[in-house]
């Protein structure tokens, strides 16, 4: 699963940054039936949860609303250095990890 | 003027005027020349300029993982031989498709890649339309992003673009239609609730929402074969190439958008 991350590499005590984050997955519905008309089976990124050196920030979870490649985007309040760690998990148990560092000043 | 030559001139007119098509045929750029993404809402338009929301860049990251990856018997990468792909890459993708010398087929970006990795990585073949040839392809194209085209359409690649050029204004399948009668003739009218685009293909490898994934030109190719009711023919064969070599002088100025997002 490949992912991409864009959030400041830097930002200052107390600075609200965004986050913007675009995972490749099909988040197949399970609605939809292949050319031989067997079912295929539903599976989404169920969920995705981000940790800021290790305190959960943010969580979402999904179902079959979410078109395909979800790209999600939030805000967190810069408040140390380090990193943030984002974990995900697809129907088919299926993990994805990435992690993008910070650093804060002031 | 002899009687023969008023006859001749007689025929000549004639048939001009029972069969219209054959002097359509001629190799014609629209004009304007604009780029599918001015057909396009804002939404579509937006999603094509914003690079991180765009999802055709998750294939072209992806791409880039692929270009550093060892593979085959030598394990060699894309990068052991070529390097930085943003030096070597730039411009590159302009030129496809081409005919290699002493070639009787056209090779296309895919193509090569596809050579490549058979015959000087010795790894297993990528598959037309595969995740992995398409994140590829999405990459290097990306590498020539806001040149215009510039194929070859001379000397032994002439019969090509000629095949091309013949093979867009033929009419095909149960609707009886050819490309130009939608896309050279009847662009910037309504198909229902979309408007007809002028057909060029300087965004593809493209993220398609209806596909909810990015395709391949020759995808494309079957789509349009598909919605006049004609065969669809498998990705990469010559007639499609043939067909892209047309396309890619038709769309004359009209930079690389690679990756392109459509509806």
């Amino acid at each position: 699963m490949t992912a991409r991350i864009q959030m400041p590499k830097q930002a200052t005590r107390g600075q609200v940054v965004e986050i913007r984050i675009a995972i490749q997955h099909p988040m197949e519905t399970g609605f939809r039936r292949d050319d031989g008309g067997r079912e295929i089976p539903k599976n989404v990124i169920n969920k995705l949860i981000c940790r800021y050196n290790g305190v959960e920030v943010f969580r979402a979870e999904m179902g079959s609303g979410v078109a395909a490649n979800p790209y999600l985007d939030f805000f967190v309040v810069a408040d140390a250095s380090g990193e943030l760690v984002f974990d995900w998990v697809d129907d088919n148990g299926m993990t994805g990890s990435e992690r993008a560092p910070i650093v804060v000043t002031g | 003027m002899t009687p023969r030559i008023l006859a001749g001139l007689f025929l000549a007119a004639w048939l001009g005027a029972m069969f219209p098509n054959a002097a359509a045929q001629q190799a014609v750029r629209p004009q304007p020349l604009k780029s599918g993404i001015e057909f396009a809402g804002a939404e579509v338009r937006a999603l094509q300029q914003d690079d991180f929301a765009n999802p055709g860049m998750l294939w072209v990251a992806r791409g880039e993982k692929l270009w550093r990856e060892p593979a085959g018997t030598e394990s060699q990468s894309c990068a052991s031989c070529h390097g930085d792909a943003k030096a070597s890459m730039a411009g590159v993708a302009t030129r496809y498709p081409l005919l290699d010398p002493g070639a009787t087929r056209l090779v296309n970006l895919e193509g090569r890649i596809m050579q490549c990795r058979e015959q000087r990585q010795h790894a297993a073949p990528l598959k037309y339309e595969s995740e992995e040839l398409l994140a590829l392809t999405a990459y290097v194209r990306h590498q020539s992003r806001g040149m215009p085209v510039k194929v070859v359409i001379d000397g032994q690649s002439r019969s090509h673009f000629e095949a091309g050029r013949d093979l867009y204004y033929r009419r095909m399948g149960q609707m009886n239609l050819s490309c130009a009668q939608c896309h050279q003739q009847n662009w910037g009218k309504k198909l229902g609730p979309e408007i007809i685009s002028q057909g060029h293909g300087n965004a593809y490898p493209i993220y398609r929402l209806e596909w909810q994934t990015v395709g391949s030109l020759h995808r494309r190719f079957r789509s349009c074969l598909s919605g006049v009711r004609a065969e669809m023919l498998p990705q990469g064969v010559p007639e499609y190439l043939d067909l892209e070599l047309y396309l890619a002088w038709r769309s004359g100025e009209l930079p690389i958008e690679t990756p392109g997002v459509r509806r």
